[in-house]
């Protein structure tokens, strides 16, 4: 069993012949203190983001996911710390970085939606205001006037109809679909290298959230940037990334591309997320659920997060278990990844 | 998933004729004052379906087309402004007092959100067992066994009923809401959303639930949800409504191959599929959902809908049979009767 060579992310060819990553993050951990304990909600995640790929990191709630690349834009509050890791952008470490550099990158070279975007936009402001304000924080515009045409074609740019008249609407007017489209157009500002949309489709409609996708998908051919799409649901990580990591309990347990991880998961945990899921294309066949429940997070041991609910597991899988090389750019963290029947 | 059974050979438990349901906008009191015309939206215009005993019906729909307004009718939560609800054949919308109690204990409803609907300073046993009190009036000693002897069904265990909802997962409060609706053994449930908020692997645990105890006490289910896999998985004939109508119904298999309404078409080609490789063409539906303050006149689906025609504009379609179990309201298959 221990014959597979345990393989750190750096082995790992990159998507893109001969590209080097835009953002890698290398044994990141963020801890929150809590009452009941220190509660590590990020532990030793590698990743990597090349250039122009769509990543999808998948993983349910309280995996880590969000959180990982709120690190990354450096949004981590108390009592929330970034503990250990380095997290690099274009090769600058992000962590090394002052506050005023910090906040220059975010928003021009990286940029994140956020799951809510009734929330995250300020109903006090009208959306002309939240667009324009981003534009003239990064100098991208000399005038207020000029940073309104900008807005305008911004607004069209991510498909919202008679943006002309809407502009000095506020974000209380549009609807759920419009709202996430604003998150975008806001986003898209300075034509960031990098987008992060965090669940940017959960609260949405199936029609609408079909069309919010579209959108990141054409964006995203048409500026050439990297998308990170943050979400729970495989579907959409299938039909719309070339890369998926996918996460438990605050690590990362395999990571490979798409259509090969979901034909042939080779970590357990990945393999029971896609047996709980009811297929359309296989009506009559029955799903088959993972038991128990996600682990308390201010009680992990340094043992493998999902042996309690691990039907393959033995007693060689408590202790820590690093990732291993499964396949052409695949990693996943199990000692038995020959024994997941696929 | 019973393809065994033949729901549209069996006897109806619910039926549901032209039931329409309108509520009133709230005026502000200058507008009382100027006695102001009362606004009204209708949220369920119309609709017409039944379900066999021991059937179970998924009805489909986006944010805000009427699903949950169809739960409440049905269990009388919400009176209808028109229409009958027939529960094994007796018009439940003219009950009252005790009948209405009496009726009730053979209808319960599981909800969406399993925070919101448990009391939280009530603990496990007092939730399950309110069932019990209300409508047997049990001693709690009795109760308190039956509570005990249930709680395992749903995966809990007895020595969690002293605790409250908030030591709980998401997860085991639905179980806690799936044994307060099932305690009294109700014949028909109506499953408003139950694992819409639930993670992917605690969703599927619930959905093994809901059907083993569905087939452990023969159960009739309304499945309402947005999620048309979880809806394809679970039901045997389903119902798809737009904007307060129902716009299709037909036996699950049927409705998922050969979708014929073009807003169920749109809707199954809409969802992200993990299979590779089947090049889908996508129907693009454009626009949002029209407000139901003023829906499109003629064909509610109209004005996002790609094959619409002239007389869709002005005519609104009724509702047709297509063959076995399967009715359609869309003028493009008007012909085809």
């Amino acid at each position: 069993m221990h014959s597979i060579p345990a393989f750190t992310t750096e082995a790992l060819r990159p998507t893109v012949a001969g590209a080097d990553a835009l953002l890698s993050i290398r044994g990141l951990a963020v801890r929150f203190a809590t009452r009941s304990g220190m509660v590590t909600a990020v532990d030793g995640v590698d990743l990597d983001v090349y250039p122009g790929e769509c990543l999808g990191l998948v993983g349910e709630s309280g995996s880590g996911k969000s959180v990982t690349f709120l690190a990354v834009m450096g949004l981590i509050r108390p009592p929330g710390r970034v503990c250990e890791g380095n997290i690099r952008f274009r090769g600058r470490d992000l962590l090394a970085l002052g506050d005023a550099e910090r906040r220059a990158l975010r928003g021009r070279d990286i940029a994140m939606t956020l799951q809510d975007a009734l929330t995250a936009l300020n109903p006090a402001f009208t959306v002309a205001s939240q667009i324009v304000e981003v534009l003239l924080a990064h100098d991208r515009a000399d005038s207020r006037a000029q940073a309104r045409s900008q807005a305008i074609e911004l607004m069209r740019l991510v498909g919202i109809p008679a943006a002309g008249q809407r502009l000095d609407d506020y974000p209380h007017q549009f609807s759920g679909g419009m709202r996430q489209r604003i998150m975008v157009a806001i986003a898209l500002a300075c034509r960031p290298q990098l987008l992060i949309a965090d669940e940017p489709t959960t609260a949405l409609d199936v029609t609408i959230q079909a069309q919010v996708l579209e959108l990141i998908a054409s964006l995203r051919a048409k500026l050439g940037m990297s998308v990170v799409l943050i979400t729970h649901n495989l579907g959409v990580v299938a039909e719309y990334c070339d890369r998926v990591a996918v996460m438990y309990a605050g690590q990362i347990v395999e990571t490979g591309p798409t259509a090969d991880v979901i034909e042939a998961p080779r970590h357990p945990y990945t393999q029971g997320l896609l047996q709980s899921i009811p297929r359309l294309d296989r009506h009559g066949e029955r799903i088959r659920p993972i038991q128990g429940a996600l682990p308390d997070l201010s009680r992990l041991g340094e043992i493998c997060r999902f042996e309690p609910r691990c039907s393959l597991r033995t007693a060689a899988c408590r202790t820590r278990i690093p990732m291993f090389y499964v396949g052409p750019q695949r990693l996943a963290r199990c000692i038995r990844v020959h024994d997941v029947d696929t | 998933m019973n393809d065994a059974a033949s729901p549209w050979a069996a006897e109806p438990l619910v039926e549901v004729r032209g039931l329409t349901k309108e509520f009133e906008l709230a005026r502000s009191v200058g507008a009382r004052l100027l006695r102001a015309p009362r606004r009204l939206v209708r949220a369920v215009n119309d609709a017409s379906f039944s379900i066999a005993r021991g059937e179970t019906l998924g009805l489909i729909g986006e944010s805000g087309c009427g699903k949950s307004t169809v739960a409440r009718l049905l269990l009388r939560l919400h009176e209808p402004t028109r229409g009958q609800v027939m529960f094994d054949g007796i018009d439940i919308t003219t009950l009252a007092g005790a009948d209405l109690m009496q009726f009730r204990r053979h209808m319960q409803i599981m909800f969406q959100d399993p925070y919101a609907s448990l009391n939280p300073r009530k603990t496990v046993e007092q939730i399950v067992a309110a069932p019990l009190m209300l409508h047997e009036r049990l001693s709690r000693p009795e109760a308190r066994a039956r509570v005990a002897d249930f709680i395992g069904r749903v995966g809990l265990q007895s020595s969690q009923l002293q605790r409250y909802p908030h030591q709980f997962s998401g997860g085991q409060r639905q179980r806690i809401g799936i044994a307060r609706a099932l305690i009294l053994k109700p014949e028909f449930v109506v499953c408003d959303e139950p694992v819409s908020a639930l993670d992917v692997s605690i969703q599927a645990q619930i959905i093994d639930l809901l059907l083993s105890l569905k087939s452990e006490l023969g159960l009739t289910y309304l499945f309402i949800s947005h999620d048309l896999a979880v809806v394809g998985y679970l039901s045997d004939r389903i119902a798809v409504m737009y904007l307060g109508e129902i716009v299709e119904t037909a036996p699950t298999r049927a409705l998922l191959e050969s979708p014929a309404h073009p807003y169920t078409q749109a809707l199954l080609s809409a969802i992200p599929r993990l299979e590779r490789g089947q090049q889908r063409s996508r129907i693009r539906l454009t626009g949002d959902l029209p407000s139901p303050l003023a829906p499109p006149a003629g064909c509610k689906f109209h004005t996002r809908c790609p094959a619409a025609m002239a007389i869709c504009r002005r005519q609104a379609p009724a509702l047709t049979s297509l063959g076995v179990g399967r009715r359609v309201a869309c003028h493009l298959h008007r012909e085809a009767k």
